[in-house]
C-alpha cells in the first residue's frame, strides 16, 4: 500500500518535472505568460509530491517493513526510531530521494518569490531546476529505486518493483541495520548538511544558466543569488566540519581529515564555491571576470553532480563508498552534457560578457582578489589531479599508482600559505589601485606585531621553521583583520561621535558581508593553528599496563585504574570501558574512559576515545587490548594533539561569520553604483 | 605592459603548480600491486611504497599487546573491481581466496592498535614496504568486510 502511493507519487512527480521543462520552454520562446506560469505551479506541485514519496519512505523505514529492500538494507529492530528516520540518507536509493526533496524545496522556495523585473529569468530557472530534478528523480524511479521489495520467486529470494509471475511476497524477520559506524549524531546530520549545500548550489548554477540564455549577462543574476551561494557554502562548510569531528570522534586514529577520495569530493565544489564568493565581487564593484564567474559556478555545479556520484557510486576505493551501482555512467553522462552545454552558452555569449574597465594594478584589490581565485583553483587542480591519478596512470602506464595523504599535504601547504599571506594584504588593498608603499603603510605595525609574536614563539614554544612561518601568517592575518575593525570604527566613531561599541556594531550591521568576511578570515587562522598544532607536533606512545601501572607523555601521566566489560542486550552491544588517572605534571586531573563497544548484530567493534580536551592540547587515549580473563591489563595508545580544539573553536566562529554574512539586511539599501570607484585609494578601501 | 605583467604572473603561478604536482606527486607516489603481482617483482619490489591487497587469513592473526605488533598473512585477490565484480562479488572473492590452499600468501607486519574490522575474510589494503626478509611492513592498514550491509538480498534459510 505504502511502496505503491510512494512510487506512484514519485513517478507523478517525474512527469510532472518533465511538463514543467517543457512548458517553460514553450512560454519563454513564444512570450507566454500563461504557460510560464503553468511550468511555475508544475514546478511547485514537485514538492508536495515528493515530500508524499519521502513520508511513505520514512514509514516503511519507521515501521520496520523488511520486505522493502531499502528497509531491508539500512535499519534493523534494535534501532531507535530516530536512526530509522534517518537511515532514509544512510543508503544510496533513500539519499538520491533524498537529494530530489531538497532540489524541489529550494527550486519551490526560490519560485515563489515575487518576480517582478527579473520575470525573464523565471521560465530558464525552473528549466534548469527541473532537468536537475528530472535527473535525480529519474535515478530513484527507474534505476536506483528505494520502493523495491522482496519476492520469492521459484525457491530464490529476489528485488523486483511489482510481482513477478506466481511469487509471493518475502518479508525477512529483520533488516541489516545502520553501520554502527555511522550511529553518531555528527554522522547522522553531516550527509544532510553536506546534501544542503550542494543542492543550494544548482540555484545560483540556474540563474546563471538563465542570465546567459537571457543574454541579462549584468550581475543580477549574482545578486538575486547571493543569498543563495552563501547559505550553500555555509552547509557546505558545516558539512566538511561535522564530517572531520565525525572522523576524530569515532574513527580512533586521532586524526580529523585523511585526503580521502569521498572527501574530496566533497571538498571540490567547496573550493570553487570560495573562489566564487570572492569573485562575484569584483563583478560587482568593478564590472570585471565576468567569464570568470560564469565558469566557477558552472564548474561547481558540476563538482556538486560529481561529488553527488562519487560519495554514492563506489568509483573510487574509499573508506566510506557505497558498494558499486549501474548509476555511475549515468552521472558521467549528465555531468558531461551539462558541462557541454553550459560552456557552449559562455561561448555564445562571450562578447557580452566582456569586463566593464581592465585591471591596471597588480596590487589593486581585484588583482588580488584574481590571485586568490587562481590560489584556490590551483588547490582544486591538486585535489582532481590526485583523485584521478590513479585511473590516468592506469590509462598510460598500464600500472596502478595512487597518491596518498603526503601528495596532498606537500603539494597544497605552499598555496594554502600563500592563500593565508593574502589574506593579510587584500583586506588593506584599493580598488583600481595599490602600490607597494600604500599597502607598507596600512600594514607595517600588523606585520611588526606578527614578527614579534613569532619570535616570542620561537623562544618559548618551538623552532620548527615550517610551524614558525604558520604562525607567522596567522599572526599576520589576525592583526591585519583586527586592526580593520579598529580603523574603520574609529573613523566612525570620530564621525558620529558614538560610542567605541555602538560604532563597531553598527559598522559591522552596514557592511554585513565585509565584515562577516573578517570573521570567517580570523576563524580559518584559529582553524589553521589547530591543524598546524596537531599535523607537526602531534606525539604518541603506546604501552600495556597492568593495574596502577603508569605511562608518560608530553608531561601526562596515566595510570591504569580498572576495566568493566558488560552487555547491553537491549541494544545489542557489549561495552568494555576502561579507567585511567591522568596527571598533569604530578597533579590529579581526572579520569578518562576509553571504550570499546561490540556490535552483535554486525560483529564490529567501535572503538571510542577518551579524549580530554583543553585549549593547550587534547589527551586523546584509545583502548586497544585487555586479557579478558583476569582483567588485570590492559593496552592503550595515547595521542597528544597539541592545539587541536582551536580547529573546532575556529569552525563554530566561522559558522557564525557566515550567518552574520548572509543574515537578510534589516534595510535592503541598494548597493552604491559602480561609478564610485574613482575615489581616492584610502576611501575606497574603508567604505566598500 | 600590464597585460604582459599580468601573463607572466599568471605562467609563473602555473608553472608553480606544476611544479609542486610533479614533484609531490614522485615523492609520493604508491604502486597498487597484488600478491602475485609483489612476488613477481620479488627484489625490484623492495623499499617501493606499495599499496598492497589481499584476503586476511584468520587464523594467522597475532597480535602482542606489549609491544602493538600485529602480523597475519594475506592470500592474493584479484587488484581489479571489475574483475571482482564478475567473479561473483568481494565477499566470494575473498571467500575462496582464504580456502584455496594454492594461493600465493604474503605475510604482514603492522604496528599499532589492532583495528576494528581484522577478521578472517576482511579485504586487508596495505600502504608500506617490501622488506628485504620478504615481510611486507604496512605503515597503513584499511580493511573492508563484506559485512552483512552489502547483503542485498537476505539468507532466506535464516527465516523459514
Amino acid at each position: 500500500m505504502f511502496v505503491e502511493f510512494g512510487y506512484g507519487v514519485l513517478l507523478v512527480s517525474f512527469l510532472v518535472a518533465i511538463y514543467s521543462i517543457f512548458a517553460a520552454i514553450y512560454g519563454a520562446t513564444n512570450k507566454s505568460a500563461s504557460m510560464v506560469e503553468s511550468a511555475r505551479r508544475a514546478m511547485l506541485l514537485t514538492f508536495p509530491l515528493l515530500s508524499l514519496s519521502a513520508a511513505a519512505l520514512v514509514y516503511l523505514l519507521v515501521n520496520n517493513h523488511f520486505e522493502v529492500s531499502f528497509v531491508y538494507e539500512v535499519t534493523s529492530r534494535s534501532m531507535p526510531t530516530y536512526l530509522k528516520v534517518t537511515a532514509w540518507w544512510g543508503g544510496q536509493a533513500g539519499s538520491l530521494l533524498f537529494w530530489s526533496w531538497l532540489l524541489s524545496a529550494f527550486a519551490s522556495a526560490v519560485t515563489i518569490r515575487k518576480w517582478d523585473r527579473d520575470i525573464e529569468f523565471l521560465p530558464w530557472v525552473i528549466v534548469i531546476c527541473s532537468t536537475t530534478l528530472v535527473f535525480f528523480v529519474g535515478m530513484v524511479a527507474f534505476y536506483e529505486n528505494p520502493f523495491t521489495r522482496f519476492w520469492l520467486v521459484g525457491g530464490n529470494v529476489e528485488p523486483h518493483l511489482f510481482a513477478p509471475l506466481n511469487a509471493t511476497l518475502f518479508t525477512a524477520d529483520d533488516g541489516n541495520g545502520l553501520n554502527p559506524l555511522l550511529r553518531h549524531p555528527g554522522m547522522v546530520i553531516h550527509p544532510p548538511m553536506l546534501y544542503l549545500g550542494f543542492v543550494s548550489y544548482v540555484i545560483p548554477y540556474a540563474f546563471a544558466m538563465a542570465a546567459l540564455i537571457t543574454g541579462r549577462t549584468d550581475d543580477r543574476w549574482i545578486r538575486l543569488t547571493r543569498r543563495w551561494s552563501l547559505w550553500a557554502w555555509l552547509f557546505l562548510s558545516f558539512g566538511l566540519v561535522l564530517g572531520g569531528r565525525w572522523a576524530y570522534d569515532v574513527l580512533g586514529w586521532g586524526g580529523y581529515w585523511g585526503w580521502d577520495p569521498v572527501e574530496i569530493a566533497a571538498f571540490m565544489p567547496w573550493l570553487t564555491g570560495t573562489a566564487f564568493l570572492h569573485s562575484v565581487m569584483i563583478q560587482e564593484k568593478r564590472g570585471l571576470l565576468k567569464h570568470w564567474n560564469m565558469i566557477l559556478v558552472i564548474l561547481t555545479y558540476a563538482l556538486v553532480i560529481f561529488g553527488t556520484f562519487l560519495t554514492r557510486s563506489g568509483v573510487l576505493s574509499s573508506v566510506h563508498a557505497f558498494a558499486n551501482s549501474p548509476i555511475g555512467p549515468l552521472f558521467m553522462g549528465f555531468v558531461s552534457i551539462s558541462l557541454i552545454v553550459s560552456i557552449a552558452l559562455v561561448i555564445w555569449r562571450w562578447p557580452d560578457l566582456r569586463g566593464e574597465t581592465e585591471m591596471k594594478s597588480m596590487l589593486s584589490r581585484e588583482a588580488l582578489f584574481l590571485l586568490n581565485n587562481l590560489l584556490f583553483m590551483s588547490v582544486l587542480v591538486v585535489c582532481f589531479w590526485g583523485v584521478i591519478f590513479p585511473l590516468i596512470s592506469e590509462l598510460f602506464t598500464g600500472q596502478k599508482v595512487t597518491v596518498g595523504p603526503p601528495f596532498y599535504e606537500r603539494a597544497t601547504a605552499p598555496l594554502f600559505a600563500a592563500l593565508m599571506f593574502l589574506m593579510g594584504v587584500a583586506p588593506l588593498s584599493a580598488w583600481g589601485h595599490s602600490t607597494l608603499q600604500t599597502l607598507g603603510r596600512s600594514m607595517w605595525k600588523s606585520a611588526v606585531a606578527a614578527v614579534v609574536v613569532t619570535g616570542i614563539l620561537f623562544v618559548t614554544y618551538t623552532k620548527n621553521i615550517i610551524a614558525l612561518v604558520g604562525f607567522f601568517l596567522i599572526a599576520l592575518v589576525i592583526f591585519v583583520t583586527l586592526q580593520e575593525f579598529w580603523r574603520a570604527a574609529r573613523a566612525r566613531q570620530r564621525a558620529q561621535k558614538e560610542n567605541f561599541l555602538t560604532s563597531l556594531s553598527r559598522l559591522m550591521g552596514r557592511n554585513r558581508r565585509r565584515y562577516g568576511g573578517y570573521i570567517i578570515h580570523i576563524s580559518m587562522m584559529l582553524m589553521a593553528i589547530g591543524i598546524l598544532g596537531i599535523e607537526l607536533f602531534q606525539t604518541s606512545t603506546q604501552g600495556s599496563l597492568a593495574k596502577d601501572e603508569q605511562l608518560n607523555i608530553s608531561g601526562y601521566t596515566l595510570q591504569y585504574k580498572e576495566l568493566a566489560s558488560w552487555d547491553d542486550r537491549g541494544e545489542g552491544v557489549n561495552y568494555t570501558r576502561a579507567v585511567v588517572d591522568v596527571y598533569k605534571d604530578g597533579e590529579y586531573i581526572g579520569e578518562l574512559n576509553p571504550r570499546i563497544d561490540y556490535y552483535f548484530d554486525s560483529q564490529q567493534n567501535m572503538t571510542i576515545p577518551g579524549n580530554r580536551s583543553t585549549l593547550n592540547d587534547d589527551l586523546y587515549v584509545l583502548l586497544v587490548d585487555w586479557q579478558p580473563v583476569s582483567n588485570a591489563g590492559a593496552t592503550f595508545k595515547v595521542y597528544v594533539n597539541p592545539l587541536v580544539n582551536w580547529l573546532w573553536i575556529g569552525s563554530l566562529a566561522f559558522m557564525v561569520g557566515i550567518i552574520f554574512a548572509a543574515w537578510p539586511d534589516r534595510d535592503p539599501a541598494e548597493e552604491p553604483a559602480r561609478s564610485g570607484v574613482a575615489r581616492s585609494s584610502k576611501q575606497t578601501s574603508a567604505a566598500d | 605592459m600590464q597585460k604582459t605583467k599580468f601573463f607572466l604572473g599568471g605562467m609563473l603561478i602555473l608553472a608553480a603548480v606544476v611544479y609542486l604536482i610533479f614533484s609531490s606527486t614522485q615523492a609520493s607516489a604508491e604502486y597498487f600491486l597484488t600478491v602475485d603481482e609483489i612476488h613477481a617483482e620479488g627484489a625490484a619490489a623492495v623499499d617501493k611504497s606499495v599499496r598492497l591487497s589481499g584476503a586476511v587469513l584468520g587464523d594467522t592473526i597475532q597480535y602482542d599487546s606489549e609491544t602493538l605488533t600485529l602480523s597475519f598473512e594475506v592470500a592474493h585477490v584479484a587488484g581489479d573491481n571489475a574483475e571482482i565484480e564478475a567473479m561473483g562479488g568481494l565477499a566470494v572473492v575473498l571467500k575462496e581466496a582464504v580456502s584455496d590452499p594454492s594461493r600465493q600468501r604474503i605475510k604482514v607486519v603492522y604496528v599499532g592498535p589492532k583495528p576494528d574490522l581484522l577478521r578472517g575474510e576482511a579485504q586487508a589494503i596495505m600502504t608500506g614496504k617490501l622488506g628485504s626478509d620478504g615481510v611486507f611492513y604496512a605503515d597503513e592498514l584499511l580493511l573492508k568486510c563484506p559485512t552483512k550491509y552489502e547483503e542485498a538480498v537476505p539468507e532466506q534459510a535464516a527465516t523459514n
